[in-house]
């Protein structure tokens, strides 16, 4: 972490950026903010630790407007959604210096089985612990870093970045599970167990639009959903329906677009798969139309603004059984 | 003071529910929330807060106006129904207790909201005691002790027992209803466990937290802070926070095409929207920035301005937990409070 | 509105692109084939106009199937609105499926200006297939059937 901290200050210093964008110590060890820093006095604050699993590409859409470079540090699955961003025009890369940092997995508090936490040890960079210790008000106990991951750890791309002007510190492999392997399940299900599934998970939907403005792909300046023509409630779930029209629509106008960087599901406050949406097209179009990582390739053709003359039918969604 | 076995209470919530819609902390899908009891559902007494909080019992997250209605070429008008059959708010905490008693303040003033008055009047709460306080929790700062909260019966769980203290004429009606299930109990094991309970919130790392120079002057004293500029960049806008806060209060009103007519209805909204208190000539808030303040303003400032000095934060801690990016009103009340110093 | 005790007629919409399905309804109305007139047409400039929120404000609003009719791929008037809406549309049934609901309540079919037989016989097909489904009970917005 003083790595990060020494090097930033250097370029700050230099005056070969304006600013940093990076991670901020919060009242407990696992409250940790995106935050902007401006000085090297500032940067006191400054921590990369395994709570920093906010994606800060998004952040670089309102950064890539300001005057001057802005440093930002991105972790490998980060990188992709930054090379989606560029892509799209809604970043600037020349306004942006990409420090890609190591990533050992990234924790998650809620995945810690534990009451009344009062610090969690053993997340430090680049050092991570096997075991996390855990303080409590109710008693000390081990949880080991594995089992308090975000799921999107377990299923890693890998921890390549897509695009950095410099790198700094060690990864380590985290990928233990199919990436897969939710939607397969989901898909042998009979639709009444699909139906069943959604309807649970769903309803549990507030609203609050975390997902869609945490989403690095979700970038319109005004969304469909916040348009005052529509006579449904858009902001609260006035029926069943509402829910499921707002996810599908929202995965569908990320789909091909999404890099699976699974923030939804960290944001949401009702612990909602919400990555299952996303993956569930991600692993369409890899069986219909070929293979396809978003933001891993800046000059290829998007999966749905492409098409070939023997793509198959739709029919085929019945057909596959 | 009566009590109960824990293992007794499916049969105590049939009985409630046989005369009274009963609504408790329900577990679907992985997360508690406020539900109406069935037998199978899976209630959940051990999660100390609720994702969102039981606001929604008396003011829904969305509810229905009136209608109306084409018929035989006329257009006919239909009234919403208004609650009219009593119902419980089963293991509601101190903090959300204290969170209906802002909103009471803002919908049971002139001009009477008469949808959530009818809800006030048939509903029965029974509040629940924290055994276990968490992190997040700050209730203390706002004078409300977890360990005995308001309500018109409180609950306590100690070992396998839950304790039962009817504190009003409501919670002595309900009280009776389920008489044959209680057996008589010793008060002293409550007030022990009263006392563990402030112990614990006496360790809390928020409970000391200073709110000087926050109430009705901090409106015109920190309205122009450069502290917010600080404080706001994190924010995703989304409505987070509002949504699971006991006393965020606003709402919207809209009319929803049926293809026969019309229903008009209203649903939450979040000041950290960009259409919040949009009108005609557009919106009087322009910034994520000056949305940010307004509810944290509003929250401390605005309201007790308007309210004898009352808060209208009671420190259930729920944004503390849900923001995204880990924002919340204590981080807030310690970097004023850091400004200062 | 429902009327109980009477055989179950479904609401079918069916988006047709102006050039070739819209015009293969007309020849079917003009020579007198017969498609049931649950079936109501919404016109559009191309198969590719259609995005997923028309397909679910029509389920919303009361449909219990949703039929796009475009140009056969190749024959599309804008050269390739087609293929697009075909991947789409491809995409949106899976998920429609992924979550549960009934395969079937969507269907694409492409029907050229001069097919006024098939666009019958596949109205005739799709209404017949709805009708088997049943009333759509997990896509529609409930105040709109009370």
């Amino acid at each position: 972490m003083q790595r990060l901290i020494d090097r930033a200050k250097e370029l700050l210093g230099s005056g070969e950026v304006a600013r940093v964008l990076g991670w901020r110590k919060g009242e407990n060890s696992w409250d940790v903010e995106p935050a902007f820093f401006a000085s090297a006095e500032e940067l006191d604050g400054f921590v990369y630790d395994g709570f920093c699993g906010a994606n800060l590409s998004k952040y670089m859409i309102e950064a890539s407007k300001l005057e001057g470079k802005t440093l930002v540090f991105l972790k490998p699955c980060d990188t992709y959604s930054f090379n989606q961003l560029i892509k799209e025009h809604r970043v600037d890369r020349d306004k942006a210096y990409i420090v890609g940092v190591g990533c050992k997995g990234k924790l998650k508090i809620e995945n810690i089985p534990a009451k009344g936490i009062l610090s969690v040890e053993g997340a430090g960079y680049p050092d991570a612990a096997e075991m996390l210790t855990v303080k409590t008000l109710y008693g000390d106990v081990q949880v080991a870093y594995k089992d308090a991951m975000l799921e999107r750890c377990h299923v890693c791309k890998g921890k390549d970045h897509m695009i950095f002007d410099e790198q700094i510190g060690e990864s380590a492999d985290t990928l233990d599970g199919d990436r897969f392997a939710q939607v397969a399940a989901i898909e042998a299900m009979s639709p009444e167990e699909k139906f069943a599934f959604f309807q649970a998970e769903l309803s549990k939907c507030i609203r609050c639009n975390a997902c869609r403005n945490v989403c690095p792909a979700c970038s319109c300046r005004k969304c469909v959903f916040d348009s005052n023509k529509f006579d449904s409630a858009q902001k609260a779930n006035t029926t069943s329906f509402e829910e499921k029209m707002f996810h599908i629509i929202r995965a569908f106008h990320v789909a091909g677009r999404c890099t699976d960087c699974g923030e939804c599901s960290r944001v949401c406050p009702q612990g909602i798969p919400l990555h299952l949406f996303n993956r569930k097209f991600i692993k369409d179009i890899n069986e219909l139309y070929g293979e396809f990582q978003a933001g891993a390739d800046i000059d290829a053709r998007g999966p749905l603004t492409d098409f070939r003359q023997d793509d198959c039918e739709p029919s085929i969604v019945g057909k596959r059984g | 003071m009566l009590k109960i076995k824990k293992t007794d209470l499916s049969a105590l919530f049939a009985k409630i529910a046989e005369s009274n819609e009963l609504y408790l902390p329900v577990k679907t899908a992985g997360k508690t929330n406020f539900a109406a009891w069935t037998p199978a559902a899976e209630v959940d007494l051990d999660t100390l807060k609720t994702v969102k909080s039981p606001k929604d019992a008396f003011f829904p997250q969305s509810e229905g106006l009136y209608s109306c209605d084409r018929e035989d070429g006329k257009i006919k008008i239909t009234a919403g129904k208004l609650q009219d059959a009593p119902f419980v708010v089963f293991g509601i905490r101190a903090c959300d207790v204290r969170g209906i008693e802002v909103l009471d303040r803002v919908f049971l003033s002139e001009p009477v909201d008469t949808y959530y008055a009818a809800r006030r009047e048939h509903g029965i709460l029974v509040s629940y005691a924290c055994g276990m306080p968490e992190t997040s929790c700050f209730c203390k700062v706002f004078g409300i002790d977890a360990a005995a909260p308001a309500g018109d019966v409180v609950i306590w769980t100690v070992g396998e027992e839950l304790y039962w203290e009817a504190k009003t004429e409501k919670g002595q009606k309900l009280t009776a209803l389920v008489a044959d299930l209680l057996t008589d109990a010793d008060g002293a094991v409550v007030e022990a466990e009263q006392e563990k309970i402030r112990a614990i919130i006496d360790r809390l790392p928020n409970s000391d937290l200073s709110l000087e120079g926050w109430g009705a002057e901090a409106a015109k004293t920190r309205f122009d802070s450069p502290v917010w500029e600080q404080l706001y960049k994190p924010c995703l806008a989304c409505g987070t926070c509002t949504f699971v806060c006991p006393t965020c209060q606003c709402y919207d009103i809209k009319d929803y095409d049926t293809g026969n007519g019309v229903k008009r209805y209203r649903c939450w909204d979040s000041c950290m929207y960009s259409d919040f208190t949009m009108m005609a000539h557009g919106n009087n808030r322009t910034s994520q920035l000056q949305r940010f303040r307004q509810r944290f303003l509003h929250k401390l400032a605005y309201f007790p301005a308007n309210n004898e000095g009352v808060f209208s934060c009671v420190g259930c801690g729920r944004c503390v937990d849900k923001c995204p990016s880990k924002l919340n009103i204590v981080k807030v009340i310690k970097a004023f409070g850091k400004e200062d110093a | 509105m429902s009327v109980k005790n009477e055989e179950f007629r479904p609401v079918i919409v069916a988006f047709c692109c102006n050039w070739c399905s819209y015009a293969g309804a007309d020849l079917a109305g003009s020579s007198r084939l017969a498609y049931p007139a649950d079936v109501k047409i919404i016109r559009v400039p191309c198969s590719c106009r259609v995005n997923p929120m028309f397909i679910l404000r029509a389920f919303e609003k009361g449909a219990d199937g949703v039929i796009l009719c475009g140009c056969h791929p190749g024959d599309c008037h804008y050269s390739t609105g087609n293929y697009y809406a075909r991947r789409r549309m491809t995409m949106l049934f899976s998920m429609l499926d992924f979550i549960g609901v009934e395969n079937g309540r969507t269907r694409v079919e492409w029907v050229s200006a001069a097919e006024g037989v098939k666009f019958s016989e596949t109205m005739n097909s799709f209404v017949d297939k709805i009708r088997s489904l049943g009333p759509n009970v997990r896509l529609g917005d409930l105040r709109c059937k009370d």
